[in-house]
C-alpha cells in the first residue's frame, strides 16, 4: 500500500496513531496529581514536537543519508518563517499559501546556497554552510531590517493590506491565522475524570503535515535516488570512476531538506505569525544537528524521537525547580535529602543544557547510532537470551 | 591616512585574538588530525581565570571596628582582603589591581591541564572517527564546559578591569607628528598586541629551535616515519594539545578587560576562528596568524562608516565574505599546504 513495504507501512501507521493519539499519551497524569508537571500533551509543545520533527527528518535526509553535516540549517527555518509572516502581512490569513510560499522561498535559497557549498565536503562544507547561515543571520539583524524588522522581529500588524482577507477583524483587532475558516489556536477541551486533554487544530494539521513529510522520507530512502545518496556518503570516490557526477545527487538532498526546513519554518509561523532573526543563529542549527544525531542519523524514525526527545525535556526538565526535587527525594532522611538535592540542582532547571551536552556527547562517543541503536540493542540482547534459549532447547531435544 | 592608521589598529587587538584562538586550533588540527569545536571554550575558561583568579585575590574577611559605627548605630563591619592583611593595604592594592596580568602564571597551569584531561580523557578515542564526530563531540564538550561556567559564574559579564597604570590611551598621532587627539588608542589594546605577538613567537620558537618542536613539526609532516624510528609521538602530540589549550586560555586571560567575560564568549569567537583557520588554510601555523590578523584588520576597515555608507552592512559579513571566496577560489587557504584536507 502507498508504494511502501511491509516494514515501512506498519512504521508509517504506528507513526500515524502514536500522532493523532498524543493528546491523550502526552497527558498520562491527572491535572491535580503531583506528577502534572509532567504532561506534555498542550498544544503549543505538541506542535513543537512535530514541527522540530519535520525539521530534524528534513536535516536527517542531507546529514543521514550524504553524510554532508550543515551548520547552517537554520537559516531556511528562519527564512521559511519569513517567507509565511509576509504571506499573512500581504496575502490573508490563511496559512496554506504562507506554507507554500515558505517551502518554495526555502527551496531557492537552499539551491543557491547549496550549489556554492557543496563544491566542497567534510568540515569545508560545514564551515561554509556556517558561514552562509551566519552572514543571513547577521544580515537579517541589520541591513534587511525592512523586510525583516530587525531585532523586533516580523510581526503582522493592524494595517497590513492582506488583499484576500481583512486588515482587521470587525471589532479593530488582528486576524487569526487559519486553514479555510479553522482557525489554528482553537482548541478543544475534553474533560475525563481528573485527567484534561486538549485538541488544538494547529497540532492536528502540523502533525498531518508532518505525516506527509514522514512518508515522503521513507519514499525517497527506499528510492534509486536515495541509494545514490548512501553511495555518496559510503564512498563517493567510486561513485566518481563508475562515471557518476555525485553533485546533482547531493544539491537535491540538500535542496529537499531546505525545503523540508522551511516548511518546519512556515509552520512555526502559522502557529505563532512572527518571526525573527535568532531562528538563524548558528545555535539553532546547532540544535537539529542534536536532534537528529540523539536520535539516531540516517535512520526514519530517529529525528522525529530526537527532536520530541530533545523538546520534551527543555519544555520538562528546565521547569523543574529546587522545591519540586525536595518534593521527590523526601522520603529520604534530611541531611541526604539535601545532598540528592544539591548534586541534581545543576542539571535540571536553568542548567537543563548541562545535561543536554553530557547527553549528547554520551550518544556521539558510546552510540553514535543515537537512540534507534540503543533500542535496538536491547532488543538484540533479549532477542539473543531467547535465541540461545531455545538453541539450548534444540540442543537438548537429540540427546533424550 | 589618520583614519587607515585608526582602523589598523583597530583591528588589531581583535585580529590579535583572533590569530591566537586560530594558532592553537591549528597546532590541534596539524598534529592529532583533530576539528576541535571546544576551542573557544578554552578560550573562554582562560577569561574565566582572570575572574577567577580576581575573586581569590579579593577574598575578604571581616572585622568589627568598635570605634566607627554604621548608619544603624552598630559597630561598622569592616571586609578587609585577606592580601591587605598580608602584604600592607598599599602592595595589597596593588596586587588585587593587577590580578589580569597575575592570571596569566596562574592560567597556564590550569589551562594545560585541562588541555591535557581533555586529550588523554576524549580526544584520544576520536582519532580514527570521521570529522563529522569529532566535530559532534567537541561541540557537546563545548555545550557541557560553558553550562559548568554559567552555573558556577552565572549568565552575565562579569567585569574584570585592567590595571590602572594600563587603562588610559596613548595619542598615536602626536607620535606620528599629526594632532593630537586624532588617533587615540587604549593601553591595554597595545599590551594585548604585544603579548600577542610575544606568545606566538613564543611558540613558533618553540617549534623551531628547541629538540622537542622539531619532532613535533617532523610529526605533523609524517606521523608513521617518526613513529617507526622509535619516538614516542603521541605523547607529544598530547603534550602540544596541552599546549594549544594554554595558548586559547592566555588569549582569554588578557581579553577579559577589553570584553567582560560572560560564558558564551567562546561561541563567539569559535565562530570567526575557524573562519579564520580556513582562511589561513588548514595545518598551516603561519597562515593562521597571517590570517587572523588580515581578517581582524578587514573587519575593523569595514565598520568605518564611508565603507558602511557604500556597501551598507558589510562590517557584519566581510569575514564570511572573504571565507566564502577563498574557499571557493583556493580551498588550501592563504598559505596551506597542497594536498592537505583540500577536497
Amino acid at each position: 500500500m502507498l508504494g511502501l513495504g511491509k516494514k515501512d507501512l506498519s512504521l508509517l501507521i504506528l507513526v500515524a496513531v502514536l500522532t493523532m493519539l498524543a493528546p491523550f499519551l502526552l497527558n498520562p497524569f491527572p491535572t491535580d496529581s503531583g506528577l502534572a508537571q509532567f504532561n506534555a500533551g498542550y498544544p503549543d509543545l505538541m506542535q513543537r514536537f512535530v514541527i522540530f520533527g519535520i525539521f530534524a527528518i528534513g536535516f536527517n535526509i542531507l546529514f543521514g543519508l550524504t553524510g554532508y553535516l550543515s551548520f547552517g540549517h537554520a537559516a531556511f527555518l528562519g527564512v521559511g518563517s519569513y517567507a509565511a509572516v509576509w504571506m499573512f502581512k500581504l496575502l490573508s490569513m490563511n496559512v496554506v499559501p504562507a506554507i507554500i510560499l515558505s517551502v518554495i522561498i526555502a527551496g531557492v535559497f537552499a539551491l543557491a546556497i547549496g550549489y556554492i557549498s557543496l563544491r566542497r565536503s567534510g568540515i569545508y562544507f560545514s564551515i561554509l554552510t556556517l558561514a552562509f547561515a551566519q552572514m543571513s543571520f547577521a544580515l537579517a539583524y541589520s541591513v534587511l531590517t525592512p523586510i525583516t524588522n530587525g531585532e523586533t522581529g516580523l510581526q503582522i500588524a493592524l494595517d497590513d493590506p492582506r488583499i484576500l482577507g481583512v486588515s482587521q477583524t470587525e471589532d479593530g483587532s488582528i486576524p487569526v491565522t487559519h486553514f479555510f475558516g479553522i482557525e489554528m489556536r482553537a482548541t478543544e477541551v475534553l474533560r475525563l475524570g481528573g485527567w484534561e486533554f486538549q485538541f488544538s487544530a494547529g497540532y492536528y494539521l502540523c502533525a498531518l503535515v508532518m505525516l506527509v513529510a514522514f512518508y515522503l522520507a521513507i519514499r525517497i530512502f527506499r528510492s534509486p535516488f536515495g541509494m545514490m545518496l548512501r553511495a555518496v556518503k559510503s564512498n563517493q570516490q567510486r561513485l566518481y570512476y563508475t562515471g557518476l557526477n555525485a553533485r546533482p545527487y547531493t544539491l537535491a538532498a540538500f535542496v529537499i531538506s531546505g525545503m523540508y526546513a522551511g516548511l518546519a519554518g512556515g509552520l512555526l509561523a502559522s502557529m505563532d505569525p512572527l518571526a525573527g532573526a535568532e531562528r538563524m543563529q548558528w545555535t539553532a542549527s546547532g540544535e537539529v544537528v542534536l536532534m537528529t544525531i540523539l536520535g539516531g542519523a540516517g535512520t526514519l524514525i530517529g529525528p522525529v524521537l530526537g527532536a520530541g526527545f530533545i523538546k520534551y525535556f527543555e519544555n520538562i526538565f528546565s521547569k523543574l525547580n529546587d522545591n519540586v526535587l525536595h518534593g521527590w527525594f523526601a522520603f529520604l532522611p534530611d541531611g541526604l535529602e539535601d545532598f540528592v538535592v544539591t548534586i541534581v540542582h545543576p542539571f535540571v532547571g536553568k542548567g537543563w543544557h548541562l545535561t543536554l551536552g553530557l547527553m549528547f556527547m554520551a550518544v556521539v562517543i558510546f552510540l553514535p547510532g543515537g537512540l534507534v541503536e540503543g533500542g535496538q540493542r536491547i532488543a538484540r540482547l533479549f532477542r539473543r537470551r531467547k535465541a540461545s534459549d531455545e538453541h539450548r532447547a534444540a540442543q537438548e531435544t537429540p540427546a533424550e | 591616512m589618520d583614519a587607515i592608521i585608526l582602523q589598523t589598529l583597530n583591528g588589531l587587538d581583535k585580529g590579535s585574538a583572533y590569530a591566537l584562538i586560530a594558532l592553537g586550533l591549528t597546532l590541534i588540527f596539524g598534529t592529532l588530525g583533530v576539528v576541535n569545536f571546544a576551542h573557544g571554550a578554552l578560550f573562554m575558561i582562560g577569561a574565566f581565570c582572570a575572574v577567577t583568579l580576581q575573586r581569590i585575590l579579593g577574598a575578604s574577611f571581616t572585622t568589627i571596628d568598635e570605634t566607627r559605627t554604621d548608619f544603624l548605630g552598630n559597630p561598622m563591619q569592616v571586609e578587609t582582603p585577606y592580601v591587605h592583611a598580608w602584604f600592607g593595604p598599599e602592595t595589597g592594592a596593588s596586587i588585587i589591581e593587577w590580578s589580569v596580568p597575575l592570571a596569566i602564571l596562574f592560567s597556564i597551569p590550569v589551562m594545560l591541564l585541562i588541555g591535557l584531561v581533555m586529550e588523554r580523557g576524549l580526544i584520544k578515542h576520536f582519532y580514527k572517527r570521521p570529522h563529522a564526530d569529532q566535530i559532534l563531540v567537541t561541540f557537546g564538550l563545548a555545550i557541557v564546559l560553558q553550562e559548568i561556567i554559567k552555573y558556577f559564574y552565572g549568565a552575565n559579564p562579569i567585569p574584570t578591569p585592567a590595571p590602572d597604570a594600563l587603562t588610559g590611551s596613548y595619542d598615536f598621532g602626536l607620535l606620528l607628528g599629526m594632532d593630537p587627539n586624532v588617533i587615540i588608542y587604549p593601553y591595554w589594546r597595545l599590551v594585548y598586541f604585544a603579548f600577542a605577538a610575544l606568545v606566538i613567537g613564543g611558540v613558533f620558537a618553540f617549534l623551531q629551535f628547541t629538540t622537542f618542536g622539531m619532532v613535533v613539526r617532523a610529526g605533523m609532516a609524517d606521523r608513521e616515519t617518526v613513529g617507526l624510528l622509535g619516538i614516542n609521538i603521541d605523547k607529544r602530540f598530547t603534550i602540544m594539545f596541552g599546549l594549544a589549550a594554554a595558548v586559547a586560555g592566555l588569549a582569554g586571560v588578557m581579553y577579559a578587560p577589553i570584553n567582560s567575560p560572560n560564558y558564551h564568549m567562546g561561541m563567539d569567537f569559535l565562530v570567526l576562528s575557524f573562519v579564520v583557520v580556513v582562511v589561513g588554510g588548514m595545518g598551516s601555523l603561519p597562515g593562521a596568524v597571517l590570517a587572523g590578523f588580515l581578517l581582524g584588520i578587514l573587519e575593523s576597515f569595514a565598520s568605518m562608516t564611508q565603507v558602511i555608507n557604500l556597501i551598507p552592512g558589510i562590517n557584519q559579513i566581510i569575514i564570511y565574505v572573504v571565507a566564502i571566496i577563498v574557499l571557493l577560489a583556493r580551498p588550501r587557504g592563504l598559505m596551506g599546504r597542497r594536498g592537505v584536507m583540500e577536497e
